[in-house]
């Protein structure tokens, strides 16, 4: 980028912009130290945190659509200044930020509220709404920090929150395992986004946005894809992307709120506002925009085809939830234009994925937390709101005219096709079965649980419909599921215009199929599955595990992705720790009455294997000395210089 | 005979030195004179207020830039910065010795000659008054560290690092409970760690021959003459590299690096935690004062060329502390294997050869130390009828039964985690940054791989302290007296303020980080 970045100073109003990462920090800390005796009220204490945030956001939405430029910058104190490298503890309140904030705060009201109910029950519900808060605190420090430092610590906020309320149900083993395993995969992605801004750091000398996307032009071409790649992965990591995605359906183990408000609608897009806050950096090197979109394109298909297989039914939703951030990487990975449609698509998935979660812990609410969907049907008798509800969901996220995902997806699906070379048949073509894929298994989903006969379990005589104050936030965000994908298409792409790199000029290809025929082709692939999927499981499914061929078999088996973490990942860790425990505490002292007692030729000496260590650790360190000793003398031999 | 000519010294700069010697054998005194009632007392007023007003002169040095005593001395802003932290670190370490309330007596043995777990041995661990020979010990053991830090030839490093190392061997042996643990620990720190001085008095025969060799030279061992010795050199002599080796050895033992480790985890789980505590913070600042300077300073013209060296010892020192604290059980032992992945973080800085590189570093072990101590001070309130209750398994549900230690304990462990916001980021921040800036990219790499494998033992404390249901062997955390709150207080307060503004103490490490030659 040759144009430089500014923010324009914050005043007045948005002066007070750190409000909305305090406000909830602060109850979060009220909660945790008072302790039982908030027990009584501290659900809404956390409840009308959130909501003073959202009201805040707002105000500070329409005192921001008032000025001239869009993006104001709050400093607050120098965080670190050694010499010329300076760390801002700074905000960043822009076109982007704003959309975000107004999404985290929105719809984690709505979840709050049901999770007041959805918890009741819970003894944990106060500590639950703390860690729930103290993740809203992170995520609205993630997207309103002025440059990667603020922005790494937002990501390691979330992380904690989100293995805590993984793990919040601890007495489920698999809880504690699935809490594990999404802490160690985040961990990856987290080391990646670390280097990369130690990169910036060591090549730039700063990680303030500004300075930073106004230096991409002076970095080379590696360095970019390098730096590129890395915050890539730490994108994927966090967004349960091709190759770190494995952690995302299993934290489904955590409490159902959790999975709407952190697996589906915030903290997996933190990936995606990472790939579109450093848009600058993506769109200086086309090497990396084919990583991004491939990245997309591989793990929607996988999302899809995983989603088809499964039977539980938060498991469906959350491989769905890959298989939409899949699209949503496809969009920024596009650059130029498509970053604006990726964050349209963000939104209005925000709204129909957490409508649908929701929607999901209230038939587990109605079915004693059967997750099963071969052990419901015919349920839109006994939940007609939550049928209505889930319906509005199904129809937005199958990309059916008019509901919000035709006018979120269908632009992606049209970007993709866009592309110059061949590749727009590969990308698009990918984009278009998606859509396909994706209406079957949300119509295999659908059908499943709301129609056909009923498979209950025995125990279960006639399932209720959940609270009001459970389905007061289903509605809500069904009306945001049928509407907000119009409105969003229209005016968040203008409104984006204003971010640094956002939206500019979209370097428009000829798309290699006119657009009404796409259009077309994707409401007719959309038609297609969904209709396929109706008529196969009209008549309900067998509710055992059914035989099946090599496709099935392997989607159902999470594509042997999880064989492949194991054999790449795990098992050199644990081979690793097994060596290092064994040097450390058996090999040498093993080597050397080893010896003692071959050179003693009697047995009786290996009894002291377990005792006397000191002279076994002597010949570790000796044997570390004189391999240092070496290394010294190779040195200065020049062997090593 | 020539007339013997002795050397001038500054008694202002020396005067930290002096006092914590000088206090150190009144401390003897104390023990011959004063009654018994009244000694522990007398012994922790003056044990601390010596610290203070050696502290006071540090301060009162600060702008000092000198040689003195002959040149076996630098008292310069690495010296000073390093000294003001090992005194303000022992003041905490202190508090912890000096506690009465938490265990009755003490931390420490009553009668260390009586036969461990004996009828005897149990009678004292009843609540008779523990040993305050501790006392002098400990302040001896600082002024050593002192005199460590600032030594600016080898010799008078051997003689400081002998110096702070006895009292410790003795410390490690005077554990109340625990007796045979407690001896182990303190027989193997003294058998090894006189095995490493070995190593490091070679090291300084090695560089003696070397500086020899060098014609038109008088041979030496103070830095100057080494520096020159090294820039002169025609070829980079064996007797240079391998003496450097050695020296290196000896110091890389005492900073806890790996493969020189293997003490740490025993000697950290036996000796009595708040001498834990002090080895932990203060033998660490002095062990990597005494590393930088010798790499800065003596050695500063090798070209760095053994960089790779140090940097596989780095890697490696990471490794172990990160994965081995993965497998580990019992709280100490896994602060331990912590302490040796610090060392290796350390180490990262050390080999960024820069004044960054030098003030992150020195940044980092003040910041390290607050931390480590405080977790310490947790780990002698958590107790059950045996004295401390250790292993892990009866940390579970204790953010049940204490929340506010509970809270404490995981905010500590959450900035050895390098979670932003604490001390543990802006201080990984300060020493990956430099380190990266010089080259050191595969270091950093390992840094932060390395870091993220640690961040998983204690998020597993955290996880087991909060979200497990106590068990019938949870312990209470005991309600600490004034001394202990206060070194707990003061540690998490500095890891807190670390984190969130570090740049006063960022600007005074860069102000400090130039040595004089």
């Amino acid at each position: 980028m040759e144009e430089t970045v500014q923010y324009a100073g914050a005043t007045g109003l948005l002066g007070s912009v750190w409000l909305l990462v305090a406000i909830p920090l602060v109850s979060a800390a009220i909660l945790l130290l008072l302790g039982r005796r908030a027990d009584r009220w501290g659900h809404w204490l956390g409840v009308a945190a959130i909501g003073a945030a959202f009201v805040l956001g707002l105000a500070f939405f329409f005192q921001l659509r008032g000025l001239e430029n869009k993006s104001v910058e709050l400093s607050l104190w120098d965080f670190i200044a050694v010499g010329d490298f300076r760390v801002d503890f700074g905000l960043l309140f822009d076109p982007l930020a704003a959309v975000f904030v107004l999404l985290i705060t929105g719809v984690g009201f709505l979840i709050h509220l049901y999770a007041v109910e959805y918890m009741a029950h819970d003894g944990g519900r106060r500590r639950f709404f703390a860690y729930f808060n103290l993740f809203v605190a992170a995520m609205l420090l993630l997207v309103l920090g002025n440059n990667y430092v603020m922005l790494y610590f937002g990501w390691e906020g979330v992380g904690l929150a989100s293995y805590l309320l993984i793990s919040f149900w601890y007495g489920r083993p698999s809880a504690a395992t699935a809490g594990k395993k999404a802490f160690l995969m985040n961990r990856v992605g987290d080391a990646g986004l670390a280097i990369g801004i130690f990169i910036m750091f060591a090549t730039l000398g700063t990680t303030q946005y500004d300075e930073v996307f106004s230096g991409v032009g002076a970095m080379t071409g590696t360095t970019v894809l390098v730096l590129g790649l890395l915050l890539l992965l730490g994108a994927a990591g966090k967004s349960g992307q091709f190759p770190l995605q494995a952690w995302l359906p299993d934290a489904m183990e955590g409490p159902t709120p959790v999975s709407a408000l952190i697996h589906a609608a915030t903290m997996v897009t933190a990936g995606v506002y990472l790939i579109a806050r450093s848009n600058p950096i993506f769109s200086a090197n086309s090497t990396l925009q084919l990583v991004v979109v491939s990245v997309g394109a591989l793990t929607l298909l996988m999302g899809c085809i995983i989603g088809a297989a499964k039977d539980d039914i938060k498991r469906v939703l959350a491989w769905s939830t890959v298989s939409q951030i899949g699209y949503m990487f496809l969009g920024v990975g596009l650059g130029g234009g498509a970053y604006a449609l990726a964050i349209v698509h963000l939104l209005a998935h925000g709204f129909f994925k957490a409508n649908m979660f929701l929607g999901a812990g209230s038939v587990m609410h109605g079915m004693r937390d059967q997750v099963d969907i071969r052990r419901f049907g015919g349920l839109s008798k006994h939940m007609k709101i939550t049928w209505l509800t889930f319906m509005m969901g199904w129809l937005a996220i199958i990309g059916m005219f008019p509901f919000s995902g035709f006018f979120s997806k269908e632009p992606i699906i049209v970007a993709a096709f866009e592309r110059e070379d061949w590749t727009a048949w590969l990308f698009g073509g990918a984009a278009l079965l998606g859509a396909g894929l994706t209406a079957f298994y949300m119509t295999r989903l659908f059908v499943l649980t709301f129609h056909g006969p009923k498979r209950w379990t025995e125990d279960i005589e006639h399932p209720h419909e959940s609270p009001t104050l459970m389905t007061i936030p289903l509605i809500l965000l069904a009306v945001g599921s049928v509407g907000a994908g119009f409105l969003l298409s229209t005016s968040v792409p203008d409104w984006l215009t204003a971010t640094a790199g956002l939206g500019g000029e979209h370097a428009e290809h000829e798309a290699v199929l006119s657009h009404a025929v796409i259009t077309t082709l994707s409401l007719l692939v959309t038609v297609l599955g969904a209709g396929l999927a109706w008529f196969l499981f009209r008549a309900g499914t067998a509710t055992a595990p059914q035989p099946a061929g090599v496709l099935v078999t392997a989607a159902r088996r999470n594509l042997y992705t999880d064989a492949v973490n194991e054999a790449v990942f795990e098992k050199p860790g644990i081979f690793l720790t097994r060596a290092l425990v064994f040097l450390d505490n058996r090999g040498v002292d093993g080597l050397v009455n080893g010896l003692a007692a071959a050179v003693g030729g009697g047995s009786g000496r290996l009894r002291r294997m377990q005792t006397g260590f000191v002279r076994s650790y002597a010949t570790s360190i000796l044997a570390g000395a004189l391999l240092v000793m070496a290394a010294f003398l190779a040195v200065q031999a020049g062997w090593l210089a | 005979m020539t007339e013997l000519k002795l050397p001038s010294l500054d008694y202002a700069a020396l005067a930290p030195i002096l006092i914590m010697l000088g206090t150190a054998l009144l401390g003897v005194l104390v023990e011959a004179f004063v009654p018994r009632r009244s000694r522990h007392l007398v012994q922790l007023t003056l044990a601390l207020l010596a610290v203070l007003a050696a502290l006071t002169m540090v301060v009162f040095n600060a702008d000092d830039r000198m040689l003195t005593a002959g040149r076996a001395l630098a008292v310069d802003g690495p010296t000073l910065f390093l000294q003001g932290a090992i005194l303000v670190l022992a003041a905490m370490a202190l508090l912890l010795i000096g506690d009465r309330s938490v265990e009755r007596g003490g931390a420490f043995v009553a009668q260390a000659a009586v036969t461990a777990e004996s009828a005897d041995d149990r009678r004292q661990a009843e609540g008779r008054n523990g040993l305050t020979e501790v006392y002098p010990l400990t302040t001896f053991a600082i002024g050593g560290m002192l005199i460590f830090v600032a030594a600016n030839d080898l010799l008078t490093m051997f003689i400081a690092l002998e110096v702070f190392s006895l009292p410790l061997y003795l410390l490690c042996a005077l554990a109340r409970r625990r007796r045979l643990l407690s001896q182990e620990a303190a027989m193997k720190y003294f058998l090894l760690g006189a095995y490493a001085s070995a190593f490091f008095l070679f090291g300084v025969a090695l560089i003696y021959g070397f500086t020899a060799g060098i014609p038109g030279r008088t041979a030496g061992v103070d830095f100057a003459t080494i520096n020159a010795a090294v820039s002169e050199s025609p070829a980079s002599p064996v007797l240079l590299f391998a003496g450097m080796a050695l020296l290196a050895i000896g110091l890389l033992f005492k900073a806890a690096a790996a493969p020189f480790h293997v003490w740490t985890p025993d000697v950290y789980q036996g000796a009595p935690t708040p001498v834990t505590g002090f080895m932990a913070a203060c033998t660490k600042v002095a062990a990597f004062g005494a590393l930088l300077r010798v790499f800065h300073v003596a050695f500063a013209d090798a070209g760095w060329d053994f960089t790779p060296v140090l940097g596989a010892v780095a890697v490696l020192t990471m490794l172990v502390g990160a994965v081995l604290a993965v497998t580990q059980t019992d709280i100490k032992r896994l602060l331990a294997y912590s302490s040796i992945a610090n060392a290796g973080y350390l180490l990262v800085g050390v080999l960024a050869p820069s004044r960054d590189g030098l003030s992150g570093t020195m940044f980092y072990l003040v910041a390290y130390g607050f931390s480590v101590l405080a977790a310490f001070a947790v780990v002698t309130l958590v107790r059950d009828a045996d004295g401390e209750a250790t292993h892990l398994s009866h940390w579970a549900g204790l953010g049940r039964r204490s929340p506010f230690f509970a809270g404490l304990f995981t905010f500590i462990l959450l900035a050895f985690a390098g979670i932003p916001l604490t001390s543990g980021f802006t201080s990984k921040f300060a020493i990956f940054g430099p380190a990266l800036a010089e080259g050191q990219t595969w270091l950093v790499i390992a840094g932060v791989l390395t870091s993220m494998v640690l961040a998983f033992p204690y998020l597993r404390v955290v996880v087991l302290m909060w979200l497990s249901e106590p068990g019938e062997s949870t312990p209470t955390v005991t309600v600490p007296g004034g001394l202990t709150s206060a070194a707990l207080m003061i540690g998490v307060l500095a890891t807190l303020v670390l984190g969130i503004a570090p740049a006063p103490l960022l600007d005074l490490a860069a102000g400090a980080a130039e040595f004089v030659r």
